[in-house]
């Protein structure tokens, strides 16, 4: 084990991915010359060459659309959004023809395509550049979805989303590529399984539900519960969205009898919002409280900072809904 | 203050059941007036008005349990109305009155509230007078389905039998949580077999009887006792021949005066006594950091009830005669069986006697009541063929006595210096007489 930024580990992904199969290339904005707008892909045009590392134009449902043609004929192709915000304009191509496509053609044709980016608010984008389209595409069938948050689920997921047969969402997170982690060697293939959540943190007291960017957030948190509220917090990081490891939520919610989900996206049908309703409709008789989610606020990103982190989910919320749900 | 809480009768008392009300609502009440009765874990007790003044308010109702420094009552000067507002506050106001308020925003039709501004006092008062009925646990059925309870506290108190509408609800709106019936049932003593026979308890199961104060407080105690207190056992037997002719002498003697009264366990308990007065240091008991010796040499004895046990405490027996003595454990048995002991009365011993003779059982060892420093076990006396002074085998009467001891406090020798004692006295009863 080493440690290693997220950057570093989704580059390392990408990398051992296009050595080892000759099928996989990536394509997107600045992706080969300028080495990516968040420099994921540093290095991928010198190593790969032209034809398998290939900038676009600014035309995200062009090169979506062809991503899913190539994935037609048997490439692998991975698909990089600037931003999950930009993929809006690619919106058809992403819920209506890769997920469906195997459908529609009787069975005839995979589509194994990756698209991936970073995706959720990060800070000041404003309205437009903040999407966390989680929601929107988990809504979608056919397609599979992971949130990593952490260098290790960084590698080991995007790995296995380029090896899977069918279209695959990579949803990264754009405060989050600085950050550090230890990450198997890189001698070791490192393949996370999707659908498997994971717990980030033993507890007792209480169950918080994350994912990506508020997985942080949560540990943070269950520090503070723990020693000025002496509140014992588990916190189980979900990894992927679809296929939600339910075992893993309703294993931790019998233990803990008590659930905050706290979540990047939006309060009306926002992932939270599914998960708790598989909770009180699978183990109804395990809750000592209603489940409770800290999630955005329901208006448009504000610019301005001081509202932004209003319309955030904080600590400070997290903190005082798990209090809620322990009656504390 | 005028507000009045469940006052704490006995040293264990963590709740109790107001059995009645002695005064109504509105009645006028003195100071060392008898107000209501109050069943405690040991004994139902006449409980006196703390105030003069009037009975304006009566929040627990007969029948209903409540934990100790629970509001049941309000006794104010005449004509002051018990405070409304702070009623409900109990432990977190704020959270309660919003969620009081979302609450009645949502369940009331939008068109009805638009009329409301003019009746809206009226219509806080009514929330009050909710929040006023909530802490008093009615016991009658019907009413179990509004009860306010989480899903796991549901589930939890059915799998225990335990009927929610007598659990105090400390969550939203006076919701019962997880954690208030695991408190219950924590007071309740040991939980119940694990879960992982269900058939056979199912099966086995014929009824499920609730426990009483008294039972609660049982199982309380002595597994307070024989987890932390590192008992040990020692075991004598002892010629019961000369007790049991002393005993039948004081019987014939006394017919027609009380003497024949006189049990061959009065002659235990003092003997009892009076090997504690010889042997002063097993009069002790452990406490922390110390081993407390007392003067007073305050005796135990366990009496068996329909419903349990209680150990009434002979106070400083050491100054009464056997015919005191006697006279005090007859009282003391009658008013237990009566459960009109009063608190204190149960309260303070340094060591128990317990005895099963009479129920044919000829050996035992119990329990220690702790903070006690020891209990003896009483058998019965039985015919049995001893060998005498000069090796012949004859007839004998004996009973066995077991000693458990505290061993923080009392070591082997220690133990067995006291067994001495009390074996000596009973072999030669006359000393007990004197």
């Amino acid at each position: 084990m080493r440690e290693i930024t997220y950057r570093q580990a989704l580059n390392e992904a990408l990398a051992e991915e296009l050595e080892r199969d000759p099928n996989v290339f990536l394509m997107g904005e600045e992706v080969a010359e300028y080495n990516g707008a968040y420099k994921v892909s540093q290095g991928l045009l010198e190593r790969f060459g032209a034809k398998r590392i290939i900038d676009t134009p600014i035309s995200e449902n062009g090169f979506a659309g062809l991503g899913v043609g190539a994935a037609m004929v048997g490439l692998r192709p991975i698909i990089e959004f600037m931003t999950f915000s930009f993929s809006l304009v690619a919106f058809d191509q992403v819920v209506n023809n890769a997920p469906n496509m195997l459908t529609m053609s009787g069975g005839q044709f995979n589509i194994p395509i990756t698209f991936r980016g970073p995706n959720g608010p990060a800070h000041q984008l404003g309205a437009t550049h903040s999407h966390a389209t989680e929601c929107l595409y988990a809504n979608t069938p056919g397609l599979k979805i992971c949130t990593p948050a952490t260098p290790r689920d960084a590698k080991g997921l995007l790995k296995t989303a380029i090896r899977d047969n069918d279209p695959v969402l990579v949803l990264e997170v754009e405060l989050l590529y600085s950050s550090k982690g230890m990450v198997e060697d890189e001698n070791v293939e490192l393949l996370i399984p999707l659908g498997e959540a994971e717990v980030k943190r033993e507890g007792s007291d209480v169950t918080i539900i994350c994912y990506a960017q508020t997985v942080p957030l949560a540990l943070a948190a269950a520090e503070t519960l723990e020693n000025e509220e002496e509140i014992s917090a588990e916190v189980l990081d979900l990894r992927s969205i679809k296929p939600l490891d339910m075992e893993a939520i309703l294993n931790s919610v019998s233990k803990t009898h008590r659930v905050v989900i706290v979540e990047q996206d939006r309060p009306f049908c926002g992932v939270g919002a599914e998960v708790t309703y598989r909770i009180q409709k699978e183990i109804f008789d395990q809750l000592d409280a209603p489940v409770l989610r800290v999630c955005q606020e329901d208006v448009a990103m504000p610019y301005n900072e001081r509202l932004e982190m209003a319309v955030l989910p904080s600590a400070e919320k997290l903190i005082a809904a798990v209090k809620k749900v322990c009656y504390a | 203050m005028p507000e009045i809480q469940m006052p704490k009768l006995s040293d264990t008392m963590t709740e109790g059941t107001l059995v009645a009300w002695k005064k109504k609502k509105g009645d006028k009440v003195t100071t060392g007036e008898v107000i209501a009765e109050i069943e405690t874990d040991k004994a139902t007790m006449e409980w006196e008005s703390p105030e003069d003044g009037t009975l304006t308010e009566i929040y627990v109702e007969e029948g209903g349990k409540v934990d100790v420094g629970v509001k049941i009552a309000f006794i104010g000067a005449e004509g002051e109305a018990a405070p409304k507002e702070e009623k409900k506050k109990e432990p977190e106001p704020k959270a309660k009155e919003e969620e009081k308020k979302e609450q009645k925003e949502t369940e009331k039709p939008a068109p009805a509230k638009e009329k409301e501004p003019e009746t809206a006092p009226p219509q806080e008062k009514k929330e009050t007078k909710a929040a006023e009925k909530k802490p008093a646990p009615k016991v009658e059925g019907g009413d179990e389905a509004r009860v306010k309870a989480s899903p796991i506290a549901r589930r939890l108190a059915a799998e225990q039998g335990i009927d929610l509408s007598t659990v105090q609800g400390t969550g939203p709106d006076g919701r019962v949580t997880e954690n208030d019936v695991r408190g219950v049932m924590k007071s309740k003593g040991p939980a119940p077999q694990p879960k992982s026979v269900p058939s056979r308890i199912a099966a086995a199961e014929g009824s499920r009887i609730s426990l009483t104060g008294m039972r609660k407080v049982i199982a309380e105690r002595l597994v307070e006792s024989k987890g932390p207190v590192p008992h040990f056992y020692l075991n004598i037997e002892i010629d019961a021949g000369p007790l049991m002719t002393k005993r039948t002498e004081l019987k014939s003697a006394g017919e027609k005066s009380d003497t024949a009264k006189i049990t061959v366990n009065d002659f235990i308990l003092k003997a009892a006594v009076e090997a504690a007065v010889k042997v002063p240091k097993a009069n002790a008991s452990f406490d922390g950091d110390a081993i407390v010796q007392y003067n007073d040499v305050n005796l135990g004895i366990a009496v068996a009830l329909e419903e349990g046990l209680v150990t009434p405490v002979i106070r400083a027996a050491q100054g009464k005669s056997l015919r005191e003595i006697s006279e005090t454990v007859k009282d003391l048995a009658h008013r237990a069986r009566n459960k009109r002991m009063k608190p204190e009365e149960f309260q303070g011993g340094n060591f128990t006697v317990s005895n099963l003779g009479s129920y044919g059982i000829d050996n035992f060892l119990a329990i220690i009541n702790p903070p006690q420093g020891f209990i003896l076990s009483i058998g019965a006396v039985v015919k049995k063929a001893v060998v005498d002074d000069s090796d012949h085998i004859v007839t004998g009467q004996r009973m066995s006595i077991g000693m458990s001891c505290d061993h923080r406090v009392i070591d082997g020798a220690l133990g067995a210096e006291y067994l001495k004692a009390l074996r000596q006295l009973l072999e030669n009863p006359t000393l007990l007489l004197i």
